[in-house]
């Protein structure tokens, strides 16, 4: 099994696609509920494996084009198959995945191994008919979106219009119609003229959830920036600027480091978005540009390792964030397989383990503590007993349901509400 | 993630420091620490993996991180003390990353301009359509240089291009004369070895297959590998000539 690169629900939440650090993609699907097994809640099981794709070569700069797919997105169902967009460093594909549980069969100038008839031995017509068949699920790759990014693709949006979507690399946000592949608009360009003079990348990058217009993306250097796409067709100019003044006593060399922001999320309600950065997780109004209205801290015990952490490059981990159905609860991952949850409203905070090891199928994870100094206590960790090289990157929560999936390295974890 | 020949100082567990001695010891302590955080940034926007292109945003973050070391040293009057100190004085290590921060802060002052390299800056934007043959044997000739340092913008600035690969150069020179043969065999593994043969660089022979840095020695070089001081020598004669050759160009 390979290293998850990327984790998302699908819009009902029937669905679970994970992409790889080898180029595929798979999808999970949830069982139907039976009223036989009521304590066995939809669990969700392997619906479809597909490779989506494959490492290139790119001959002009010599350099190999990673076939790990950077991000899904799953596109709103409109018929009865499903259609998700998987991208790569380069390329954004948009699959389709259909279900086929029926064959035709008796036809007339074929038999059933395929081998053409003679007509002329036909005395009888007959009308083919549809009959059940093992249920077979296929991958489609309907449309490739290539060659319109110098950089790293590192987001894929899919718009609210659900005609457009977009795609943003380090430097660039392309606008795309999904039915057209050999174009894109160009709606966002931070290139400079002179790259010496580059100190700031794009990191990632949505569109609002229901303003077709309206999209953000965050930088590097901790802002978030506000487009309108109705002010022009570059968006270069913000419609609003977030970012938070930086608290000058606690400023070193890293500031700037840890400021960078991995993931933004926009809420489901559209009113707020969430930014991930290094050490915390901040929720910002949209109202409000100067400061975020909520900040939490996912491991401030790092914040005296920083030079460490520079140095076997773990402070340029790239954790995402999620919010839940209802937007009352975030979550995000850290190390140690260790995952975060914050209740924005009652402002409890629980961390807890993603490993086979600490907990046993369907039973209540127990929440995990790390001591930050002095005297350890019997359940909990030191920091300097954790596990670096087990990291929480990718996490998703179900649309309307208390089920997260959780990646941790090349494992997938599923987790759900207890059940009463 | 190694770094070779960099003292561990961090700035972690600094609040440990007791508050008195702190006042007598911190400030050299901090420069020392400033200094090894700037080695080893250097370190690292040098030594990335060739093969797929690296992180845009590490690199820019570095970068970023390294220019504040530096104005700060600048502020502090650090620079000028380093500047006119002479060799034998502090470790070897930290007197080439010094000199290299000197030569890029210096080509950055005065703006230099190769010829050869300035229409290249537009020609190398991801444009495909390259059609002058000439332009393609530059391309090549720039990726030799990318193959031994590794910040991916400077690709659109080759000035910086050519001063960071020479500090790359002077790097391995000095401390080659310095260090033991086996040390060497480690720091050539670094470089691809494809480099060596400029003939097969310029003809664009990459093969269509994942290379390890091992493998790529294996490919383009004989398989004899440079285990003797006489053969790096040598090997470093090749390398000389070729940064003639791009330079000239």
């Amino acid at each position: 099994a390979d290293i998850i690169s990327t984790v998302e629900f699908n819009h009902t939440g029937e669905l679970l696609a994970t992409g790889d650090k080898g180029g595929r993609v798979v999808i999970f699907q949830r069982e139907q509920e039976s009223k036989n097994q009521p304590h066995r809640r939809g669990e969700y099981n392997v619906y479809s494996t597909f490779q989506s794709h494959e490492p290139e070569f790119d001959y002009l700069k010599s350099l190999e084009i990673e076939e790990k797919i950077n991000k899904i997105r799953w596109l709103p169902q409109q018929n009865a198959a499903y259609f998700l967009l998987s991208t790569n460093d380069k390329t954004v594909k948009l699959w389709k995945v259909s279900e086929r549980d029926k064959r035709p069969e008796g036809y007339n100038l074929k038999d059933e191994d395929g081998r053409l008839r003679d007509p002329s031995m036909i005395t009888v017509l007959r009308v083919p008919v549809l009959r059940p068949m093992d249920l077979m699920v296929e991958a489609t790759p309907r449309r490739v979106f290539a060659n319109a990014h110098t950089y790293h693709i590192n987001s894929i949006s899919v718009n609210s219009d659900y005609e457009t979507y977009m795609s943003a690399d380090d430097l660039r946000i392309n606008l795309w119609n999904f039915e057209i592949t050999n174009q894109s608009f160009n709606i966002v360009d931070i290139k400079p003229a002179n790259m010496e003079e580059l100190t700031e990348v794009i990191t990632a990058a949505e569109f609002h959830p229901h303003h077709c217009n309206t999209f953000v993306y965050s930088s590097s250097k901790g802002t978030i920036r506000l487009c309108d796409m109705r002010a022009s067709a570059l968006c270069d100019r913000h419609a609003k600027f977030f970012e938070e003044p930086e608290d000058p006593s606690n400023r070193s060399f890293f500031s700037e480091i840890i400021s960078s922001i991995s993931d933004v999320k926009f809420s489901h309600s559209g009113r707020y978005i969430m930014t991930r950065d290094y050490l915390t997780i901040k929720v910002w109004d949209l109202n409000m540009e100067n400061r975020p209205i909520e900040t939490y801290q996912v491991h401030d015990y790092l914040r005296s390792k920083l030079c460490s952490l520079y140095e076997n490059d773990c402070i340029f981990d790239k954790f995402e964030c999620v919010w839940n159905g209802s937007d009352s609860v975030i979550m995000t991952g850290s190390y140690n397989n260790f995952f975060r949850m914050f209740d924005r409203n009652t402002k409890r905070d629980v961390t807890l383990e993603a490993s086979r090891e600490n907990s046993k199928p369907r039973a209540i994870l127990k929440p995990r503590k790390v001591c930050v100094g002095g005297k350890r206590r019997k359940d909990e960790i030191s920091v300097d007993s954790l596990d670096f090289s087990k990291k929480i990157l990718h996490t998703a929560w179900h649309p309307s349901e208390n089920i997260i999936a959780v990646a941790a390295t090349n494992n997938l974890y599923i987790f759900q509400d207890k059940v009463n | 993630m190694f770094v070779r020949g960099l003292k561990r100082k961090c700035f972690d567990g600094e609040e440990d420091i007791d508050g008195t001695l702190a006042g007598i010891k911190a400030i050299p302590s901090y420069n020392l620490q400033r200094q090894s955080l700037l080695d080893m940034s250097l370190v690292k926007l040098q030594l990335c993996h060739m093969l797929v292109e690296p992180n845009l945003c590490r690199s820019v973050l570095i970068a970023n991180t390294v220019r504040q070391i530096q104005e700060e040293m600048t502020q502090d009057g650090t620079w000028q003390m380093i500047n006119t100190q002479s060799t034998g004085q502090a470790s070897l290590d930290r007197l080439v990353s010094t000199d290299i921060l000197c030569r890029s802060s210096r080509e950055q002052a005065e703006g230099k301009h190769v010829a050869g390299y300035s229409t290249f800056n537009k020609d190398f934007e991801g444009d495909q359509a390259q059609d002058s043959s000439e332009t393609m044997s530059t391309a090549s000739s720039v990726q030799a240089l990318r193959n031994l340092q590794s910040n991916v913008w400077e690709m659109e600035n080759p000035q910086e291009n050519k001063g960071n690969f020479q500090k790359s150069l002077d790097q391995i020179f000095e401390t080659l004369e310095n260090r033991s043969p086996n040390s060497v065999e480690d720091l050539f593994s670094e470089v691809d070895n494809s480099y060596y043969d400029l003939d097969t660089m310029l003809t664009g022979m990459m093969s269509n297959t994942k290379m390890g840095h091992c493998d790529g020695l294996e490919t383009f070089s004989s398989p004899t590998t440079t285990t003797s001081n006489s053969n790096c020598k040598s090997d470093l004669n090749e390398l000389d000539h070729i940064v003639e050759i791009l330079v000239e160009s």
